[in-house]
């Protein structure tokens, strides 16, 4: 259980921060810390579990079982590892971020960021599900996105952001498909069991497409050549995000996964080719550039990109020494690299520049700061006795036999390069900055930081020294117990300790020293050579492509949606008769041999009525109230034929609807104009009226072929006829079918419809306010409008129907669940009675009738609805499941009410019933308080114009001003 | 029978594309609507046509003596979606008239382009 709650306690406490800003910016930051505290109490209380029983605790609940989407989270030794560094650092952070923003900025949302981002780091670590894992992947991209792009004002912010975003999410892409492929030949979404399945997955035809997707993600993600340019637009965030994204975390999941998959991944062929060398390239490439940056961040991401190299060539070198010294580095490097990047932060937060060439002295005015720097820096360049040195002694040792395409030099020289660059540049980061005269010209007067700032990376130096000093203490038996969960196996014999006598590896390092040394002396020299290399500029190639990209995709849409509606239609309608066409040519058009139903002379004579009407439509369509009447009566007469071909349900719901379609289009037709004029040229109309032909042939010809045809297959409408008494309770099997066996459909239809009915009210009450509602005012009707304008008559024939009205809905409400009706048809019929008062008696007085809300019916009837649902659930059984029985009310005075039918089914419906009343209603009403405006008429108060017992002349309101 | 609804079924499709087609909204509207019969009949037929055999279960009849309950169990879903959607085609028709003066269903050419030099 607690395991979920590691991850989503601060999922669900990012909301914390963001309240508590409101009670200062200690408070803020202290909600976040305890939040991130108490999720690695809760981690650690599992690492007895891992450390001295060696178990894996588990938890796994059921989510999406059918896709293999479960909350399935494990603690093994890898997890544990990459949790406490990312909730401790993230702890350090924390504290360090209140010291460091400015009071300009917004607190509240940065730690809440941070947390949701910390949730989904600790998220990928501890999943035991691969698509679990692919979601916090994913989150980790967008969380990442607000941090780097915090300073949204900063243009290198936003395009940082961007880049980042554009890289990791398209290398996230790839990964998913790697890992969904992964899952479908291991057969199993459970990453503990897909990591048992090694020879199944190595000898998959697929294993190479998995293989290269899968790296696609990783070294997007660990910033990998050559995909490393995004990290250092990603230095114009905050430091501490740098300093936690880019140290601890983010970069550190391509490196996780690279880790976590390596049991069934790894091989000495492609595998080693694919990761090693890339590994090798990036951590050369990086180091090399690292020397040449001034900027102090942009430096510590160059090393950070070298060092992510490193790693990933020693997981690509699939030894388990390899796999624990790249185990080992990931620690030292998580603890040198944030101390090193909270140090850029105090650096540029008290002297005002981060710029190499600004700087020098500092040492004098910043002791400790100077310290941190020393001690850290030391460590990236691989110094003795800090842990840096160990880590990289053993990967130097590693590297100095591994062969490369058969040679024995070419890895070990390369490497040693690379390291001689690394303590070149890290020299250049303590002696550029620290070291040096004091000048004068600092943007800022430097001096030691407030303790917020300077304790956090301290905690993380006593780390860096006393790993460095007792590595058989501090860290032996954790590198070995996450190593062999890195194997799967039982881990190498391996003792870290300072000297191990006079291997190859102390040679390399001599070399590096002397070499780095050497280097840093001729840094400025070579920097006038490098300045005059070509180089390529990833964000010049990244916005060409990106250009290029958006371009074409204008180019596309522009030319296809040019703005005119008609010709989209058109093109679209077009192609899908050019489709269906393709498909239909194949198929052999005759008939087929079912029986015929008889024609009889009501259908010909409906038929006629139907298909002139429709005629008259086309014709006329531009006298749109005379085409509405024709339209009307094609609505009438299908609303029969349902009845003719059983689908009694059917027509009753095609009657009413069309009642109310009818009188919305009518309420349209106020306000639009009556009439149009021809506009368009003769040839585009025969051009529509051929397409209209050709599909009118289709449709008629597809249906004619189908329904001479019996069916291809077991239709399952026996399923429905059988159960629908026994598992449903009602006779009504299309009713039936709406409220129980498909009852969630339903559900999501009322939804809509409610979403549907406040659409309309906002697209209407805009028409209300502002400047609209000028126009709407100066609107002049188009023909005279009649004098009466709430006749007597209509007034007392609608007043005396509503309660029958009322009445009969309620009777088609209760028999819908055996014989047609149902909630929808009540509904409707009660509407067309509601609108109809505000036919009669104009919208002023009806509203003034009506004590509630119709916003409120819509969403009481979506909850009545899944509410239903819910109480199923809270039986045991899934959501909407029905339930009925029979009730033997007792006798009253001696009647006997027999036996009622109690289904759970009402309910439901009585929620259908009440949204669709909301639905309809909201939109009709709001329709005519858009009337009133557009008239300006005053609001009436009393039902009629004129009361019949006062015996006034009526008034003619219809005037306009 | 058969020819006579699949006839109604051309025709209801044909006039539904050529109204479609049409520059004004209200006749876009209309055309919806008779694109939306076609296609509940089109719906309705694929359960093959059965006459006088509602699906009000009664004892003593077999269940071949029924009409196929599934195909209107679907058509009712897509006449009350189809009822919310021409709602709001003429409600967006008539805010569409008075914000910009016309019922015409395209954008003029020369707005769009000010609107494109804008950005």
């Amino acid at each position: 259980m607690n395991i979920a709650l590691i991850v989503l306690l601060p999922l669900l406490g990012s909301i914390l921060p963001a309240l508590m800003i409101r009670s200062g910016r200690n408070a803020c930051m202290a909600s976040a810390a305890v939040v991130n505290f108490l999720a690695l109490a809760l981690l650690l209380t599992h690492s007895p579990a891992v450390f001295f029983f060696k178990t894996t605790p588990k938890i796994s609940w059921p989510w999406l079982d059918s896709i293999g989407l479960n909350i399935e989270f494990w603690v093994d030794g890898l997890g544990l590892m990459f949790a406490t560094m990312i909730l401790g650092i993230g702890l350090l952070i924390l504290i360090y971020a209140r010291s460091y923003l400015s009071a300009a900025d917004p607190m509240g949302n940065f730690y809440c960021y941070l947390l949701i981002f910390q949730a989904a780091m600790v998220g990928i670590v501890l999943s035991d599900n691969v698509i679990l894992l692919m979601m916090f992947w994913e989150l980790t991209s967008l969380s990442s996105f607000l941090l780097i792009g915090f300073w949204s004002h900063l243009p290198a912010g936003r395009q940082g952001a961007r880049m980042a975003l554009a890289v990791t999410g398209g290398g996230g892409l790839a990964l998913l498909a790697g890992v969904l492929l992964l899952a479908n030949v291991a057969d199993t979404y459970r990453i503990s069991e897909i990591l048992t399945r090694r020879d199944l997955i190595q000898n998959s035809e697929w294993f190479p497409t998995i293989l290269v997707l899968i790296l696609l993600g990783c070294f997007t993600k660990s910033a990998q050549f050559p995909f490393h340019f995004w990290l250092p637009r990603a230095m114009a965030a905050p430091t501490p995000v740098s300093a936690y994204l880019h140290s601890a975390t983010m970069v550190k999941a391509g490196i996780f996964l690279l880790a976590r998959l390596w049991p069934v991944l790894h091989n000495d062929g492609m595998w080693f080719y694919c990761v090693a060398s890339i590994g090798l390239v990036t951590m050369l490439i990086g180091a090399i550039i690292a020397l040449f940056q001034d900027d102090l961040k942009g430096l510590l991401a160059y090393s950070t990109i070298s060092h992510l190299g490193l790693i990933t060539m020693l997981l690509g070198f699939a030894t388990p020494v390899a796999v624990a010294a790249a185990v080992f580095h990931i620690i030292n490097h998580a603890t040198f690299k944030a101390a090193l990047f909270m140090n850029a932060g105090i650096v540029d937060h008290e002297a005002g520049t981060r710029d190499l060439k600004r700087l020098g002295g500092l040492m004098w005015l910043m002791p400790v700061t100077a310290i941190i720097a020393l001690i850290a820096t030391f460590s990236m360049a691989g110094l003795p006795p800090f842990n840096g040195y160990l880590s990289k002694e053993m990967m130097l040792e590693e590297a100095s036999h591994t062969k490369w395409m058969g040679s024995k030099q070419i890895i070990p020289t390369l490497v040693t390069i690379a390291a001689v660059f690394s303590v070149a540049y890290s020299f250049r980061y303590f002696f550029g900055v620290f070291a040096g005269r004091v000048r004068h010209d600092y943007p800022h007067h430097p001096h030691d930081s407030p303790a917020g700032l300077w304790w956090p990376p301290t905690l993380l130096i006593i780390l860096v020294i006393a790993i460095g000093l007792r590595p058989d203490i501090m860290a032996e038996s954790l590198v070995k117990i996450v190593t062999a969960s890195v194997i799967q196996d039982a881990a190498p014999d391996i003792h870290l300790k300072l000297w191990h006598g006079w291997t190859p590896a102390v040679t390399m390092s001599g070399i590096a020293v002397g070499g780095g040394l050497i280097l840093w002396l001729l840094a400025s020299w070579l920097r006038t050579i490098w300045d005059k290399l070509p180089r390529p500029d990833a964000k010049v190639i990244f916005d060409a492509v990106v250009h290029g990209l958006t371009r074409g995709c204008q180019l596309i849409s522009d030319s296809l949606h040019n703005g005119s509606q008609q010709r989209y239609l058109f093109l679209i309608i077009a192609s899908v008769i050019a489709f269906a066409g393709w498909n239909f040519a194949s198929y052999p058009w005759a008939h087929g041999d079912r029986p015929l139903q008889p024609i009889t002379t009501p259908l010909v004579v409906g038929w006629i009525l139907v298909v002139g009407s429709t005629l008259l439509v086309v014709i006329n369509y531009r006298n749109r109230l005379y085409a509405l009447i024709a339209l009307g009566v094609v609505g009438l007469f299908s609303s029969l034929g349902f009845v003719y071909v059983s689908g009694i349900d059917l027509a009753l719901t095609q009657i009413s609807v069309e009642v109310v379609t009818i009188i919305l289009m009518l309420l349209t037709l106020f306000f639009l104009p009556k009439y149009s004029q021809p506009e368009s040229m003769s040839w585009v109309r025969w051009r529509d009226a051929g397409l209209a032909i050709v599909a009118g042939l289709g449709m008629g010809g597809m249906s004619w072929l189908m329904m001479t045809r019996p069916w291809s297959m077991e239709s399952i409408q026996s399923y429905f006829l059988a159960n629908a008494k026994s598992g449903g309770g009602g006779t009504n099997v299309v009713n039936v079918i709406l409220v129980d066996f498909r009852g969630f459909d339903t559900f999501g239809e009322i939804t809509v419809l409610g979403c549907a009915g406040l659409a309309i009210f906002a697209i209407l009450e805009g028409l209300a306010r502002g400047k609209l509602r000028q126009r709407l005012q100066d609107w002049e009707p188009d023909v005279a409008r009649t004098a009466d304008r709430h006749p007597i008559l209509m007034v007392v024939v609608t007043r005396v129907m509503l309660p029958m009205a009322i009445l009969v809905g309620m009777f088609i409400f209760f028999r819908g669940h055996n014989l047609p009706g149902g909630g929808f048809i009540a509904a409707l019929v009660v509407s067309v009675a509601l609108i109809m008062q505000y036919m009669a008696s104009g919208f002023g007085w009806t509203a003034n009738q009506v004590r509630f809300k119709y916003h409120g019916l819509i969403g009481g009837g979506v909850l009545i609805a899944a509410a239903t649902g819910i109480g199923a659930m809270v039986a045991d059984r899934p959501f909407l499941t029905s339930w009925h029985d029979h009730w033997h009310p007792p006798k009253f005075w001696e009647i006997d009410f027999g036996d009622i039918e109690v289904a759970s089914a009402m309910a439901f419906d009585l929620g259908v019933f009440l949204t669709v009343i909301g639905a309809v209603m909201l939109a009709l009403a709001q329709y005519s308080k858009l009337g009133i405006i557009a008239v300006d008429a005053e609001v009436n108060a009393s039902p009629m114009d004129c009361d019949p017992l006062n015996n006034q002349p009526p008034v003619n309101r219809n005037h306009k001003h | 029978m058969e020819l006579l609804l699949s006839s109604a079924i051309g025709v209801f499709s044909a006039a539904g594309v050529y109204l479609v087609l049409r520059p004004r909204t209200f006749s876009v509207v209309m055309g919806l609507s008779f694109l939306t019969y076609a296609i509940n009949f089109f719906l309705v037929s694929a359960g093959r046509l059965s006459v006088n055999m509602p699906d009000i279960l009664s004892k003593g009849k077999e269940l071949s003596e029924y009409a196929d309950p599934v195909p209107p169990a679907l058509v009712l879903t897509s006449i009350v979606i189809s009822f919310g959607m021409t709602a709001i085609m003429v409600v967006m028709g008539v805010r569409g008239y008075f914000e910009n003066d016309s019922d015409h269903v395209n954008i003029s050419l020369t707005e769009e382009m000010i609107a494109r030099s804008r950005e």
